[in-house]
């Protein structure tokens, strides 16, 4: 199953449920229009929850990059929410995760972006 | 190629240059590594490193041109302490010099959009090798063990 993503907003920050896999193809460039279009948009808190989200390849990998310094370079944030443990163990072996600012719990992330 | 004693060939296949290819190359090879019996983790860094190997074969090294193939074979070798899974992936592109790949480690590439296949396939397999073929193209030689971890895994047991 390719990528499947749905945004809501909590406050001022809109939070893009996904699920599914992120991998080359459809699922990551899925993703890249939609944080594109939302940046384009004004929209400069962004909450990507991946909680549902099963599979990420070095493509999907390279989208949530580019997502995040799409997000950056606008003056925005983006933040990770809920991952799974593979994708989190992904993040590790690849010292991302250090890069993203990952939360485990929805409402204190959104807090956090106060 | 030769086998050694107790390795049997249970795949050797040519794929066209597609992303298809890539979905049903890694489907076959998990479900020869569930029959060799690792584990899910197991299978899930088998099927990673798969996909990103037959990614760089039909995105980098075929372009996609439909005329090129992708050859995979998967070798199981039945050992004392398990099975051993050889996974042979091959291209007709015009190959790359393994030294030129940026280390995707390194602060100034950590937010590289690409570059990260090779990387992992060393973290999750056992033995990675990559060789040029003649005329042209570029073979990598994916190997794990049944019980064993990846390079990048081992410090987290």
């Amino acid at each position: 199953m390719s990528v499947k993503l749905n945004t809501r907003q909590t406050g001022d920050v809109t939070v893009i449920d996904a699920s599914g896999r992120i991998t080359l193809g459809e699922g990551a460039s899925a993703l890249r229009d939609v944080v594109r279009d939302m940046v384009a948009k004004g929209t400069r808190k962004i909450l990507l929850n991946l909680s549902e989200v099963s599979y990420i390849d070095s493509s999907g990998i390279g989208e949530l990059v580019s997502a995040f310094t799409t997000v950056s370079n606008a003056g925005g944030t983006l933040k990770l929410l809920g991952l799974t443990k593979r994708v989190h163990d992904l993040l590790q072996i690849t010292k991302l995760y250090t890069v993203f600012d990952v939360h485990d719990d929805e409402a204190h992330a959104v807090r956090s972006f106060a | 190629m030769a086998l050694n004693a107790g390795e049997s060939t249970v795949l050797d296949e040519a794929y066209p240059s597609t992303l298809e290819s890539v979905d049903t190359a890694e489907t076959e090879i998990l479900k020869a590594a569930a029959q060799a019996g690792f584990d899910e983790d197991a299978q899930h860094r088998i099927g990673m490193s798969v996909r990103e190997c037959m990614v760089n074969a039909v995105v980098h090294g075929n372009r996609y041109n439909r005329r090129k193939l992708v050859r995979v074979s998967v070798a199981v070798e039945t050992l004392d302490s398990g099975a051993r899974l050889t996974i042979r992936i091959s291209d007709q592109g015009e190959g790359f010099e393994v030294q030129e790949v940026p280390d995707p480690l390194q602060d100034k590439n950590l937010l590289r959009h690409s570059g990260r296949g090779l990387f992992l396939m060393g973290a999750f397999m056992d033995d990675v090798k990559i060789r040029r073929l003649s005329p042209n193209g570029t073979e990598v030689t994916l190997v794990k063990s049944v019980g064993a971890q990846g390079a990048g895994e081992k410090q987290d047991g």
